[in-house]
């Protein structure tokens, strides 16, 4: 028996030996694509500031949502392209009406501290998520996702332990949800979705996310973290796909100042940056395989006040928005790759099939002639001008845009706009009270699909700024949620904005960033751009 | 004396209480509040945030519990905007950097301003003195916006000697370039005081008298006119130190140091009223702190002032 043991031993030392050599071979060349691999695998990039939080249910920023999908993993992930991946759910089913879903989640998948990832830590952080108490400022979110006594826990009229969320068993997690939902699973992949760590949280309460306390599930470990200077996080061996992780230790350096952030990607201590404000012609000439210019959901519009005179009138947003020569503003006044938008909905958004608007169709000049006609049916001409205010925060970026777009439309329609410009929180306040006639906006999808920009122009939604109230864009909204493919109601929705008007959108964001040519796997296919650095290598340089 | 400091401390205590709360009102009028983003919350969800952070009570009774929290716990409550932290956690991660950067600075402009508004002085109307003036004049010209540019242009992409920023636990290559950017305008103060004051005491009959009796001339500077000199020197130093070790958003935010100099700043732009109350404290503590000295080396210096 005892040599038994003692063989068995010396089996599984070889075997883990193997093992170690195994990697080590594997470390010199990517095992995909056979690339010469760096030495040091450490990724080092800028972020624009310090991250809100590294709690799962409570962080709200992007920069601090990538932390967090490296330290922590969810139901599902994303690849390069955006696709939808497995997380800690190996594979994942719905009902027929689209009502319950239910994850079933590997078995191989542990926290940092040794313990598995079971159902009930998703039960866990998905009821602390809509809980009052924790007051987690995404907890919208939870309510967009229509689980359960969601809002009414939210509300603090129903308790937490109500929320349409259980674990059959550890390995089985099922949702409940309020209303049929075809693109629940593209929203589990959000930092608010993502499981704590029950135990950790509750043994050291609101310090639990500080170094050495906080235990994630994701493939990096939290090791390092200066308040406004850095944070190291390094790779968790406990991870379930950890061999399939090349990238060995990601630096986040926090830099305010762009310009001085380009200065260190020159000097080469960062990977990775973005690009300041119209240095992106610049950087595609001099360095065409550092400058990056990424898609994104977005888009940058200017509300009308549907309320006050005279944009009650649909022919003068028409009119307004008509003469915004779009080309222009993104390629002479952005100059960063964006996309003109003749839609609120961006074209790359998943499922979504942008109608042909038929400004989007008309030449400009054929737009111009036709603002002219609207805003002259209106009663505005020569004789009675048009005077109004473009109020947008205070940035140089939106100054040009609103510059360029008074200036079209005083020389193409003779209108008077004055600029005015606010501090961000000042602005903020002026907008959503409604004291505007145009104000700038801008708006990003929660999730890859239409309706997270669609819903904005419902008359219920507390984000309709330009008080758009229409009962047939709501009624076509309402069947949309009960379709099981609505895109053809969405594309019959912008049909109807295109006419009404209730914004002018104008680009399409872009990312603009620059990374060094040796840092591979950037999901740059990924118009949510959701980076997990486990899928980034550095390739011998 | 003693009696003096305690009177001052006694005074200060009021003070400070007013800061607040002038500091505390003139925040609220301020529109909007740390939790209005471009995505409005919910009205659920904002009510939640403003409940666990005590803003649904009246004004006066959020100014009371914060004040009280600061005098019995030490505690100037949590940041709404770094979830995880608390004002105490950015205060004692961030004062030691700009303490450390704000210190070496000091040292920098004091030494080497007294030293050249000294000679300029002693050698003045020659070539000395008007190469120390403009000097301090350039010094004094160039903000620190501009000059920490000219310096990472120089030495961090030109020569390649140094780091562009960071902290690093405080090694003193990262402490180099936000010293020179910090120190200098202070430097060319110092330098152009000391000069003035200088020629002053040089010109005044007891050096007269001194010279006249023969003493060596580096004997005359260093014992007799060096010390008046200081007067107008020290007075400004005070207020001048607490600007340099509570750093300086330029600095901060241009060498990605991770000081407090950022907070104030960005406190009241993100409406994160804990962080705009604590570091508003902190700042007048310090201040009133840093005047007491000064008026302390006053009475050292200047025999004929008594408290």
């Amino acid at each position: 028996m005892k040599t038994l043991h003692k063989t068995l031993a010396a089996t599984l030392v070889s075997a883990s030996l193997m093992g170690a050599s195994g990697m080590a071979l594997a470390e010199d060349r990517h095992p995909e694509t056979g690339e010469m691999l760096a030495e040091e695998q450490v990724f080092t990039y800028r972020a624009l500031d310090e991250s809100s939080s590294l709690d799962p249910q409570v962080v709200e920023d992007v920069d601090g949502s990538y932390i967090v999908r490296d330290l922590f993993e969810g139901l599902l992930n994303s690849d390069e392209e955006g696709n939808l991946v497995p997380g800690v759910a190996e594979r994942y089913e719905s009902n027929e009406d689209n009502t319950v879903w239910t994850f079933y989640l590997r078995e191989d998948a542990k926290w940092s501290d040794g313990e598995p990832v079971t159902a009930q830590d998703f039960v866990y952080a998905w009821k602390r998520a809509v809980d009052p108490e924790l007051a987690s400022p995404y907890a919208w979110y939870m309510g967009l996702m229509s689980i359960e006594n969601g809002e009414a826990i939210i509300a603090g009229d129903v308790d937490k332990s109500e929320l349409g969320v259980e674990a059959i068993d550890d390995y089985t997690f099922r949702v409940n949800l309020s209303r049929s939902l075809t693109y629940f699973p593209q929203m589990v992949t959000h930092a608010t979705t993502f499981p704590s760590p029950k135990w950790v949280i509750e043994e050291h309460g609101e310090e639990w996310t500080k170094p050495g306390n906080l235990v994630g599930n994701g493939a990096f470990v939290l090791t390092e973290h200066v308040i406004n200077e850095r944070l190291v996080r390094e790779r968790n061996d406990l991870y379930w796909d950890n061999e399939n992780n090349m990238m060995d230790k990601v630096v986040t350096l926090v830099i305010n100042d762009e310009n001085q952030a380009l200065n260190r990607y020159d000097a080469g201590e960062l990977d990775k940056t973005d690009v300041p404000a119209g240095q992106y012609p610049r950087l595609e000439k001099e360095s065409p395989d550092e400058a990056h210019s990424i898609p994104q959901l977005c888009t940058y519009y200017y509300n009308f006040n549907n309320d006050v005179e005279p944009f009650d009138d649909a022919r003068v947003r028409r009119a307004l928005s008509y003469a915004i020569d779009r080309d222009v503003i993104v390629n002479n006044v952005m100059q960063g790759g964006q996309f003109p938008a003749y839609t609120f909905t961006p074209e790359l958004t998943a499922g979504f099939t942008p109608p042909d608007v038929a400004f989007g169709e008309m030449t400009q000049a054929e737009r111009d002639a036709k603002a002219k006609e609207l805003l002259a049916e209106a009663g505005y001409g020569p004789n009675n001008p048009l005077d109004t205010t473009i109020l947008y925060n205070t940035s140089e970026g939106h100054k040009k845009v609103a510059i360029a777009i008074s200036a079209m439309w005083k020389q193409k329609l003779g209108v008077n706009a004055t600029l005015e410009n606010q501090e961000w929180k000042t602005f903020l306040s002026t907008r959503s009270d409604g004291n505007f006639e145009i104000a700038r906006a801008g708006w990003c999808g929660d999730y890859n699909e239409a309706s997270t920009f669609l819903d904005l122009m419902h008359s219920e939604s507390g984000y309709n700024d330009a008080n758009y109230v229409s009962e047939e864009y709501d009624a076509m909204s309402k069947e949309a949620q009960m379709m099981d493919d609505p895109s053809s109601v969405y594309t019959e929705m912008e049909e109807l904005i295109a006419v009404d008007m209730p914004n002018a959108p104008i680009y399409h964001y872009t990312e603009v960033m620059m990374l060094k040519p040796y840092v591979k796997g950037w999901p740059f296919g990924d118009v949510q751009q959701n980076v997990q650095s486990k899928n980034l290598y550095i390739v011998e340089h | 004396m003693f009696n003096y400091i305690l009177r001052r401390i006694g005074v200060a205590i009021p003070t400070l209480l007013v800061l607040a709360t002038i500091s505390f009102y003139l925040m609220y009028t301020a529109p909007g509040g740390p939790f209005t983003s471009e995505r409005p919350l919910p009205p659920e969800v904002m009510a939640n945030l403003e409940a666990k952070y005590g803003l649904d009570k009246p004004l006066y009774q959020q100014l009371g519990i914060y004040l009280w929290n600061v005098v019995t716990d030490f505690d100037f409550g949590p940041s709404f905007r770094f979830k995880d932290r608390t004002v105490n956690d950015l205060i004692e991660t961030g004062f030691p950097v700009t303490l450390t950067y704000g210190f070496w600075a000091f040292i920098f402009a004091v030494v080497i301003g007294v030293s050249l508004g000294a000679i300029a002085a002693i050698k003045h109307n020659t070539a000395a003195d008007y190469a120390a003036v403009s000097t301090a004049i350039v010094g004094q010209v160039l903000p620190n916006f501009v000059l920490a540019p000219i310096l990472v242009l120089v030495f961090v992409l030109w020569l390649g000697w140094l780091p562009g920023g960071g902290w690093q636990g405080g090694q003193w290559q990262y402490i180099i370039l936000p010293v020179i950017a910090l120190g200098t305008s202070f430097l060319a103060s110092i330098a152009r005081i000391t000069r003035s004051s200088m020629l002053e005491v040089l010109n005044s009959n007891y050096i007269r008298t001194a010279k006249a009796k023969g003493m060596p001339f580096r004997y005359i500077i260093w014992r007799h006119a060096l010390k008046p000199t200081m007067l107008p020197v020290v007075s400004y130093l005070g207020p001048a130190f607490v600007g340099m070790i509570t750093g300086s958003f330029i600095i901060d935010s241009y060498f990605a140091t991770g000081g407090i100099g950022v907070h104030f700043i960005n406190g009241a732009l993100n409406r994160d009223y804990s962080v705009i109350m604590g570091f508003t404290i902190l700042l007048g503590g310090l201040t009133i702190l840093f005047n007491l000295v000064v008026d302390i080396l006053y009475a050292w210096i200047d025999p004929k002032i008594r408290y």
